[in-house]
């Protein structure tokens, strides 16, 4: 491995640009969890978005229109688990996993007229800065949009959860729907709000994938990363900013590990490929271990179906 | 009791409707381990199965079934349903169809890749991909400027050791200074994981990239990296009009034919098939003119070389990675010794994962 500093910038710049969907799909999973929904749905509202945005992309011929396409899209497949477990109650665990499923089926069946087609060239921010400034440069400039907006995103979404008002009706709603209710929240309006924009977001991170990370559209093509969101959160402890830490450290591992392989480093490739597992678990458990704030975080009401009182 | 009798009906036409079929016409039966839409290793089977359908013959596929419990019961399934020949297509469906091969003796079974046929009616066939890499790396080694080869691997099984060592043999025989880098993404289809490992090679130097999975990202990768590649399976020539020299294409189209048409005459027999470019079951894509001219004259003869049996991919002396001689001088390895390849040879660097 050479060690001269702008290759360090370019490992990082690439560090950055494959943890952006893990941002995205989570931080948008984390106000939905905050108001009391677990929506284990995360994988199929991103493949869904994954679809619609390149299907969008190749039938518009613009990759704006694509962008919000998407995000409509991962909003209409959550609105249908919002109708389902707010107002139908049904199991939130049960209908998620019932959302994945069918996101990954219908985003197959829509994708059908999609295959072998190429992706556009997405835009890049301020690439003669990336080339001009060394080591800086392909870390800061070079980029899409949309990775310095998810890179913003989990500090917008810290300050929202902790300074404005509407956060904290939706930190109320998650730890005591009761009373929430009491004091005249409507709790199944500000669920169903906080589940289209979890949709929304994780069908922004699909299109990512599609449009961006690996311009086309291939069956499955999120490749589990819903999974790995969700589970970012829990381990995160609901807190946007770690969220951010553990998606950085999942996406060094995942490529320093490739690194690794390619300089012919004499250490098991099985160990190597569950690095970025065991890292961010441990790493995430470690700056996470003060008790008190855990219990600050966890919304208290998760996964609970809220039954009115009449 | 009414609905009792409803449903007992119903089961009763369905199990009749079951058997009236599996007594039907000649069916044949297709098992994938990836989506018939990979544009890859999966797609060319489905190709060959479009041209058995092309015949008249009614066939059925599953896309996407994982190689484990899942796979003995998606060809089990297959095999009660009335299908009369199965085409089982990926390296590990082979135990399960051995097994399942068993229990249904009159059902023939095809397995794409493997070596054990433990019953009369298993076939196995494959193709000597290992010539397309011999091809491939004569030309990588000549159009290299930094000497190193990137090189996304799958499994550790011999089919794709065999093929890393194919391309570095032929590379290092025009350019002796060639290195051979080396990344397992332990899948056979993750097109996010293939790209990472394509851009981790690419940011070390590698200005080749090749790869042993199915999806088409390392070469939409290159492309956007401005390095050479090569397509697998099939041609990916459309996902990096630029920068693809060619792609290995695998047409199991002849082969899928012929054998249904031996299952449903009655004329089929237990056989192992391993094919190369001289059957036409390894084939080349159309070779990127931005090689220039006299490259593609080279390889173009050695292509008939190997095709006609003048050349050999694995043509001593070949030494492993200590340097203990392989293959002796003067001759070539024979087919045991390639079914059953685990070393790499000089000049590969790292080690096989175990």
């Amino acid at each position: 491995m050479s060690f001269d500093l702008n290759f360090i910038g370019i490992l990082i710049g690439a560090i950055m640009a494959s943890s952006v969907p893990l941002i995205l799909a989570a931080s948008g999973e984390l106000i939905t969890e905050r108001s009391g929904v677990l929506n284990l749905g995360v994988e199929g509202m991103m493949i869904i978005g994954a679809i619609s945005g390149f299907a969008l992309m190749v039938v518009t011929d613009n990759l704006f229109f694509a962008v919000v396409g998407s995000m409509l899209s991962g909003l209409i497949i959550s609105l249908i688990f919002g109708l389902l477990t707010q107002s139908l109650l049904t199991n939130h665990v049960a209908t998620g996993l019932a959302l994945t499923i069918f996101g990954i089926g219908m985003s197959a069946m829509i994708g059908k007229n999609f295959v072998g087609i190429p992706g556009k060239e997405f835009p890049l921010l301020f690439l003669n800065l990336k080339e001009s400034i060394p080591f800086l440069g392909p870390i800061f400039f070079g980029h899409t949009i949309i990775l310095y907006f998810a890179f913003v995103l989990p500090f917008l979404t810290n300050y929202f959860l902790k300074k404005t008002k509407t956060g904290l009706i939706i930190r109320a709603v998650g730890d005591s729907p009761t009373s929430a209710s009491n004091q005249g929240i409507n709790v199944t309006l500000v669920r169903y709000c906080c589940i289209l924009y979890g949709g929304a977001m994780c069908g922004l991170a699909g299109a990512y994938l599609s449009l961006i990370y690996t311009p086309q559209w291939i069956e499955n093509m999120t490749g589990g990363r819903g999974w790995i969101a969700l589970a970012l959160v829990v381990f995160a402890t609901w807190s946007p900013i770690k969220v951010l830490i553990g998606a950085l450290i999942f996406g060094g591992i995942t490529i320093l590990q490739l690194h690794m392989q390619a300089v012919g480093l004499r250490i098991p490739v099985q160990l190597l490929s569950a690095l970025p597992y065991i890292m961010t678990i441990i790493v995430l458990v470690v700056i996470s271990r003060d008790s008190r704030k855990i219990k600050l975080n966890t919304p208290t009401s998760l996964g609970q179906i809220f039954y009115k009182e009449k | 009791m009414y609905k009792l009798f409803l449903r007992s009906l119903i089961s009763v036409l369905f199990l009749l409707g079951f058997s009236l079929n599996a007594n039907a016409e000649f069916k044949v039966g297709f098992v994938y381990v990836g989506p018939t839409g990979d544009h890859g290793w999966t797609y060319q089977h489905h190709e060959g199965r479009n041209a058995v359908e092309a015949l008249g013959i009614k066939t059925t596929y599953v896309e996407s079934v994982p190689e484990g419990a899942d796979a003995e019961r998606v060809i089990r399934q297959l095999a009660q349903s009335g299908h009369d020949l199965i085409f089982t297509t990926s390296f590990g469906y082979m135990d399960p169809t051995n097994k399942v091969a068993k229990d249904f003796p009159n059902v023939k079974f095809e397995h794409a890749t493997g070596y054990k046929r433990e019953h009369s009616n298993v076939s196995t066939y494959s193709a000597r991909f290992y010539e397309g890499r011999t091809l491939l790396g004569h030309m990588a080694g000549k159009m290299t400027k930094t000497n190193t080869i990137g090189y996304i691997a799958s499994f550790p099984i011999p089919e794709v050791i065999r093929g890393i060592n194919a391309m570095t043999l032929a590379a290092q025989k025009v350019n002796p200074d060639i290195k051979t880098k080396i990344v397992w993404v332990f899948t056979w289809y993750d097109p996010g994981k293939e790209s990472e490992a394509a851009q981790a090679l690419i940011d070390q130097g590698a200005d080749i990239i090749m790869q042993h999975t199915d999806s088409t990202a390392p070469v939409q990768v290159a492309e956007k990296a401005g390095v050479w590649s090569f397509g697998q399976a099939s041609d990916m020539q459309r996902f990096a009009p630029k920068s693809i020299l060619t792609s290995i294409i695998d047409d199991w189209a002849p082969y899928y034919v012929e054998r249904s048409i031996a299952a449903r005459d009655g004329t089929w027999k237990q056989q192992d098939t391993w094919h190369g470019l001289k059957e036409g079951m390894v084939a080349m894509a159309p070779y990127n003119s931005a090689m220039g001219s006299d490259l593609i004259k080279e390889v173009e003869q050695l292509q008939k070389d190997l095709a006609s049996g003048k050349a050999h991919s694995f043509t001593g002396p070949i030494y492993d990675q200590k340097g203990n001689i392989l293959v002796a001088e003067g001759s070539v390895a024979d087919d045991g010794m390639l079914a059953g390849m685990n070393v790499y040879v000089k000049g590969v660097e790292g080690d096989i994962p175990q």
